[in-house]
C-alpha cells in the first residue's frame, strides 16, 4: 500500500497497488511443512469460499434459464436498457470531472507548499469516510424540491434531484478522491527537476505540463482512471437516495439489479449483475497488467535536491 | 520526496488552488455543511430525541456490531490469507493475490444480490446451511456475512507490505539464539504484525459502517431486528422527515470520522518502532 | 572449543560458492575470514552458524561433529551486519531473549543481562529501543545478545560493516580487547585487510571458494602464499619477467628467487611492495631501474613517490620513510634510481 509522502490521515485507495511479489528469497529458518500444508490448504478455502463462489454464482444464475433467455434480459427489456445506457453514461461524466480535479490537485500538492495542504490533502480523502447514503442525502438536502434552491431550479425546468443531473452529483462525490490519490504519489516521485528544466528552456506552463508532465504521469493516470471508473458504475447507495427510483429514468444498473430482485425476477437481476461482474474483472486485469508500470512510476529515483547542487 | 518549489517558478499555483477549492466546496463541503445545518437546524434538544430513539439506538448498535464481528472474522482470515501468500509459494498464488481485491471491484449491489440467492434455503449454500440452522439470508448473520466479504481486501493488504519487509536476519538471529518456530512467531513476529492487523480492523470497520448496497439485499429491514442506520436514513428520507434523516445522518459521519482519527493514530504509532 | 571444518563445497545453482575448504580455528583464537566479494567467506560462515546446509564435508566444534544440527541446537552467537535487533523489544529484551526462550528464571535473567550490558558499556540504555540508539551502540547490545547464553563459539558477519570510519576503528579495537578478556573462539568475515590484521590471531584468505593462505596476519603479509595473496593486500608493485637459472630477471635487474637453483619458468611476475623499494640518486650495486619522479606526497610516516620509467612505459609506486626522503630531498622531476630490497616472485601456478 504505497502511502508516499501523503500526510496522514488517510484511507488506502479501494485498490492498493499489492506489494511486488516476494524475489525467491533466502531460505527462512524452516517452518513445518505440515504448517505451510494448513494454511496454503485454508488460503483455497477461504478465497474460494468468499470470492470464487460468489463469482460462479453470478454468472451460473445469469445464464442459467440459457443464452436466449439471458440476452432477452438485457437487451428485450425497454428499462434495463435505459439503465444500462444511463450507467454508461453518468459514469465517464464523473469520471472526467474527477480527472481534471485529480491533475489539479495533484499539481497543487506535489509542486507547492502553503498553509492549508495539510488540511486539503485530508478532505481530498473526505469522502472515504462517508457513508454512500450520506453522500446521497445531503445532495437531496441542497436540491430537492423542498429546498428554495429546488424550488427554483423546477420553475427554469432543470431537475438535479431525481434526474441524471444528480446521478452524476452523487457519483461524483462517492468517486471524488480516486484520481487525485493515484496521481499524487506519482507526481511527488517524479519530482519537479524535469519542469523545472522545461521553464528554464522557455516552455509555457501548458507546454511543460502536456509534454513533460503528463507523460511521466500516465500510468498513474490510467490505474486511476480504472479505479474510479469501476466504483462510479457499480456506485449503489448514494445513487439510492439522490435517483428517487424513478424506473425508465433514473435508475442505473445497480439500481435496477435490485429492482429485479424485489421483483423476484432473478435471471434478469442476475443477467445485469453479471455485466457489472465483468466490468469488475476486466478493471481487475488491467490494474494487475499496468501495476508495475505504476509502481515504477511511484518508486522512480528522485533527482537531487535542486537546493544541493553538485559542483 | 519532492521539494516544495516557489511559487514563482512553477506556474499555475493559483489558477490549480483556486479550481480545487472551488470544486471542493461546492461538491464536498457545501453539501456537508449543508446537512449539519439541516441537523442543527432541530435544536439541541430534538436533535437528541430524534438520534436517540429506541429505534435509531437499535440500528446503531446493530451497525456497530455487525462491523465489529465481520472486522474481527476479516482479521483472522486476513491474516491468514497474507501470511500464505508472503511467505509460500505456491500454484496459483498470483492468481489467488489477484483474487483479493474483487470485493473492492465488485459493485455492492451485486455482492447483496448474489450473498442473498447464496443462503436462501434452496441456495448453493443455504441449502446445506439451512438444514443445520444457519440462516445467512434475512437475518443478523447474513449481514455479517456480506461485510466479511466487502471487507476481506482490508487486512490482507495492510498485513502484506509489513510482512514482505520484515527481516529474515531476524528470524535467523532468533533461531540461533535458540528460539523454536513457534517461539519465533509468538514473541517476534507477531508483535510486528499487530499494528498492521489493527489498522486492516479499524479500515474494515469503517467500511462496514457505512455499507448500504450488499446488506439491504440481504437483510430483511425490520426495524429493531435487521435494520441498520443507512437503512433508518433511507426510510427518513422516504417519509419526507429531511431533518431527522440529516440528524442521524450526522451521527453515522461522527462515527466515521472519529474512526478516521484513530486509524491515524493507529498508523503512527505503528511507525514508533520504525 | 575449535572449529574444524573439513572439505566443505557448497554450490548454488551453477556457481560454486565454497570449494572443498578445510580450516581448523583453535580454541580462543580470533579468527578472520577476508577476501573480496563472492569468495565465499560468508557462506562458509553461514554453513558454520547452520543457515546453510553444506553439499559435503563436515565442520565440528571441538569433537561434535554438528555438520547436520539445527541451528539452535549449535550454542553459538551470531552478529549480523545490519543487527538484525528485534525492533519492538527493549535492548534488556533483546539481549534477554536468548534466555528467555531457554525458560530462564527471571532473576537470573536480570542478573546476566545487566552483566553484559555493563560489559558492552550501554547499562544506561536498556529501556531503550533499538530506534533510538546509534549504529555504534545497536551493534554493541547485538554482541551483547549474542554472548548472554554463553555460546561456545561467536561468529561475526562484517560486524563493522554498516558503520562509518570512525566508529569502525573505535569497535575494532574494542572486540580485540573484549576478546582478549574473555576469549570465545570467534570466526569473523571481513572484507577490509586493515580490519582483518587488526583484530585477529589469524587470518584465512580466501577467493573463488578457496583458502588461498591461512596463517598469522604478519605470515600472510610477510610471506603471502600466492600472486592473489599478494595483491589482496595492499598496493604492489608488479613487474613482468623471466626466470633463468634460479633467477628472476626484469629487465637488467635480477633478484634472487628462493627455490630450486636450475629453474627455468619463462615468464613470471615479480612483486614488490612500495615499502620494499629503495630510492638513490646514484645507480647503486646490482642493476637499477632508472626512472623519473612525477608525484610526492606526504601520508603520515611515509612519503609517497610515484614515477615513472625512463622510457615511459611503467610507472612505480615507492613508499619512503620520512627520514630518508628528507635525505634524498628528491624533488617532483628528478631522475633517480629505484632498486628493490625484496620481492616475491610468482609464475603463473607456482609460488617461489
Amino acid at each position: 500500500m504505497h502511502k508516499a509522502s501523503l500526510a496522514e490521515p488517510h484511507l488506502p485507495s479501494t485498490l492498493p497497488i499489492s506489494p511486488p511479489p516476494p524475489p525467491a528469497a533466502r531460505r527462512r529458518p524452516e517452518g513445518s511443512p505440515v504448517v505451510r500444508a494448513i494454511l496454503i490448504a485454508a488460503t483455497f478455502g477461504i478465497v474460494g469460499l468468499l470470492i470464487l463462489v460468489p463469482l460462479a454464482s453470478v454468472f451460473t444464475q445469469a445464464f442459467a434459464k440459457g443464452l436466449g433467455t439471458y440476452w432477452q434480459n438485457l437487451v428485450g427489456n425497454a428499462e434495463t436498457r435505459h439503465a444500462i445506457f444511463l450507467t454508461m453514461m453518468v459514469a465517464p461524466i464523473a469520471v472526467a470531472l474527477n480527472v481534471v480535479f485529480g491533475l489539479a490537485a495533484a499539481w497543487l500538492i506535489a509542486r507547492f507548499r502553503f498553509p492549508g495542504r495539510t488540511l486539503l490533502i485530508t478532505l481530498i480523502d473526505l469522502p472515504f469516510a462517508v457513508s454512500p447514503v450520506v453522500a446521497g442525502l445531503v445532495f437531496v438536502l441542497i436540491f430537492g424540491l423542498q429546498t428554495p434552491l429546488g424550488e427554483w431550479l423546477l420553475a427554469h425546468n432543470y431537475q438535479v434531484i431525481f434526474a441524471p443531473p444528480g446521478l452524476v452529483l452523487a457519483t461524483t462525490f462517492v468517486t471524488f478522491p480516486f484520481v487525485a490519490r493515484e496521481l499524487i504519489p506519482v507526481m511527488e516521485a517524479m519530482g519537479p527537476d524535469e519542469e523545472l528544466a522545461a521553464r528554464s528552456l522557455g516552455a509555457s506552463g501548458w507546454q511543460l505540463y502536456c509534454r513533460v508532465t503528463l507523460p511521466s504521469v500516465k500510468w498513474g493516470l490510467l490505474y486511476g482512471v480504472i479505479l474510479c471508473n469501476a466504483r462510479a458504475m457499480g456506485e449503489f447507495g448514494a445513487v439510492y437516495v439522490v435517483s428517487g427510483r424513478i424506473g425508465g429514468l433514473t435508475d442505473t444498473m445497480p439500481l435496477r439489479v435490485e429492482k429485479l430482485f424485489q421483483e423476484y425476477n432473478q435471471p434478469a437481476a442476475f443477467a445485469v449483475a453479471s455485466l457489472l461482474t465483468l466490468l469488475a474483472l476486466v478493471t481487475l486485469v488491467v490494474k494487475v497488467s499496468i501495476e508495475p508500470r505504476v509502481r515504477q512510476e511511484q518508486e522512480r529515483d528522485l533527482p537531487p535536491e535542486i537546493s544541493q547542487e553538485k559542483a | 520526496m519532492s521539494v516544495g518549489v516557489s511559487r514563482r517558478v512553477l506556474p499555475g499555483f493559483s489558477l490549480t488552488l483556486g479550481y480545487v477549492v472551488f470544486y471542493l466546496s461546492a461538491l464536498v463541503l457545501i453539501p456537508l455543511i449543508a446537512c449539519v445545518l439541516k441537523a442543527a437546524s432541530l435544536g439541541w434538544d430534538d436533535f437528541w430525541s430524534v438520534v436517540w430513539t429506541p429505534r435509531a439506538r437499535a440500528a446503531y448498535a446493530l451497525t456497530f456490531g455487525v462491523s465489529f464481528v465481520a472486522a474481527i472474522v476479516n482479521s483472522v482470515l486476513g491474516l491468514i490469507v497474507a501470511w500464505t501468500l508472503v511467505r509460500y509459494d505456491f500454484p496459483f498464488r498470483r492468481l489467488v493475490d489477484a483474487l483479493v481485491d474483487v470485493p473492492l471491484a465488485l459493485p455492492t449491489a451485486v455482492a447483496g444480490l448474489v450473498y442473498a440467492s447464496l443462503y436462501v434455503p434452496n441456495g448453493w449454500l443455504g441449502q446445506f446451511l439451512v438444514p443445520i440452522g444457519i440462516e445467512g439470508a434475512y437475518s443478523r448473520l447474513g449481514i455479517v456475512l456480506v461485510l466479511i466479504f466487502t471487507g476481506f481486501p482490508f487486512v490482507v493488504r495492510t498485513v502484506q507490505p509489513v510482512l514482505a519487509e520484515l527481516d529474515v536476519e531476524t528470524e535467523e538471529a532468533a533461531a540461533i539464539l535458540g528460539a523454536t518456530p513457534g517461539q519465533t512467531f509468538r514473541r517476534v513476529l507477531l508483535p510486528a504484525l499487530v499494528p498492521p492487523v489493527l489498522t486492516g480492523f479499524a479500515l474494515a470497520f469503517a467500511r462496514g459502517l457505512g455499507e448500504y448496497g450488499s446488506v439491504i439485499f440481504i437483510s430483511s429491514n425490520i426495524q429493531f431486528e435487521t435494520e441498520i442506520a443507512p437503512v433508518l436514513i433511507v426510510s427518513q428520507l422516504e417519509a419526507f422527515a429531511y431533518r431527522e434523516a440529516a440528524a442521524i445522518a450526522v451521527m453515522l459521519l461522527a462515527m466515521s470520522f472519529t474512526l478516521l482519527v484513530v486509524i491515524n493514530l493507529l498508523e503512527r504509532w505503528s511507525q514508533r518502532h520504525a | 572449543m575449535s572449529i574444524v571444518i573439513q572439505n566443505v563445497s557448497k554450490r548454488f545453482g551453477s556457481f560454486t560458492a565454497l570449494q572443498d575448504v578445510s580450516i581448523k580455528v583453535p580454541e580462543g583464537e580470533l579468527v578472520a575470514l577476508l577476501g573480496p566479494s563472492g569468495s565465499g567467506k560468508t557462506t562458509l560462515l553461514r554453513i558454520v552458524a547452520g543457515l546453510e546446509a553444506a553439499d559435503c564435508g563436515t565442520v565440528q566444534f571441538g569433537t561434535d561433529d554438528i555438520t547436520n544440527q539445527n541451528p539452535r541446537d549449535r550454542n553459538i552467537g551470531f552478529v549480523f551486519q545490519h543487527y538484525a535487533l528485534f525492533r519492538h523489544m527493549t535492548v534488556f529484551e533483546n539481549v534477554a531473549f536468548g534466555l528467555r526462550v531457554r525458560k530462564w528464571a527471571n532473576a537470573d535473567v536480570q542478573a546476566r543481562v545487566m552483566e553484559l550490558l555493563s560489559l558492552v558499556k550501554l547499562d544506561i540504555l536498556a529501556q531503550r529501543y533499538p530506534s533510538q540508539l546509534s549504529g555504534g551502540q545497536r551493534q554493541r547490545v547485538a554482541l551483547a545478545r549474542a554472548l548472554a547464553s554463553s555460546p561456545r563459539v561467536l561468529l561475526l558477519d562484517e560486524p563493522f560493516g554498516a558503520l562509518d570510519a570512525k566508529v569502525r576503528a573505535e569497535l575494532r579495537q574494542w572486540l580485540r580487547r573484549l576478546h582478549d578478556e574473555y576469549p570465545v573462539t570467534t570466526l569473523f568475515v571481513t572484507h577490509d585487510q586493515e580490519e582483518a590484521f587488526e583484530v585477529s590471531d589469524r587470518v584465512a584468505v580466501m577467493n573463488a571458494g578457496k583458502v588461498e593462505q591461512f596463517d598469522t596476519p604478519d605470515a600472510v603479509f610477510e610471506s603471502p602464499a600466492s600472486a592473489f595473496v599478494l595483491d589482496f593486500l595492499g598496493n604492489v608493485n608488479v613487474f613482468h619477467g623471466r626466470v633463468q637459472d634460479g633467477k628472476a630477471h626484469v629487465g637488467e635487474i635480477v633478484f634472487d628467487c628462493p627455490g630450486p637453483e636450475n629453474q627455468t619458468f619463462g615468464a613470471a611476475k615479480v612483486y614488490v611492495r612500495p615499502h620494499d623499494l629503495d630510492i638513490s640518486v646514484e645507480p647503486s650495486e646490482g642493476a637499477s631501474l632508472q626512472v623519473r619522479v612525477t608525484h610526492l606526497r606526504p601520508a603520515g610516516s611515509v612519503t609517497r613517490v610515484v614515477a615513472v620509467s625512463i622510457d615511459g612505459q611503467k610507472e612505480i609506486r615507492v613508499d619512503l620513510p620520512i627520514g630518508r626522503s628528507r635525505e634524498l630531498a628528491i624533488r617532483k622531476g628528478d631522475v633517480v634510481f629505484v632498486h628493490p630490497r625484496r620481492a616475491h616472485v610468482f609464475a603463473p601456478d607456482y609460488a617461489i
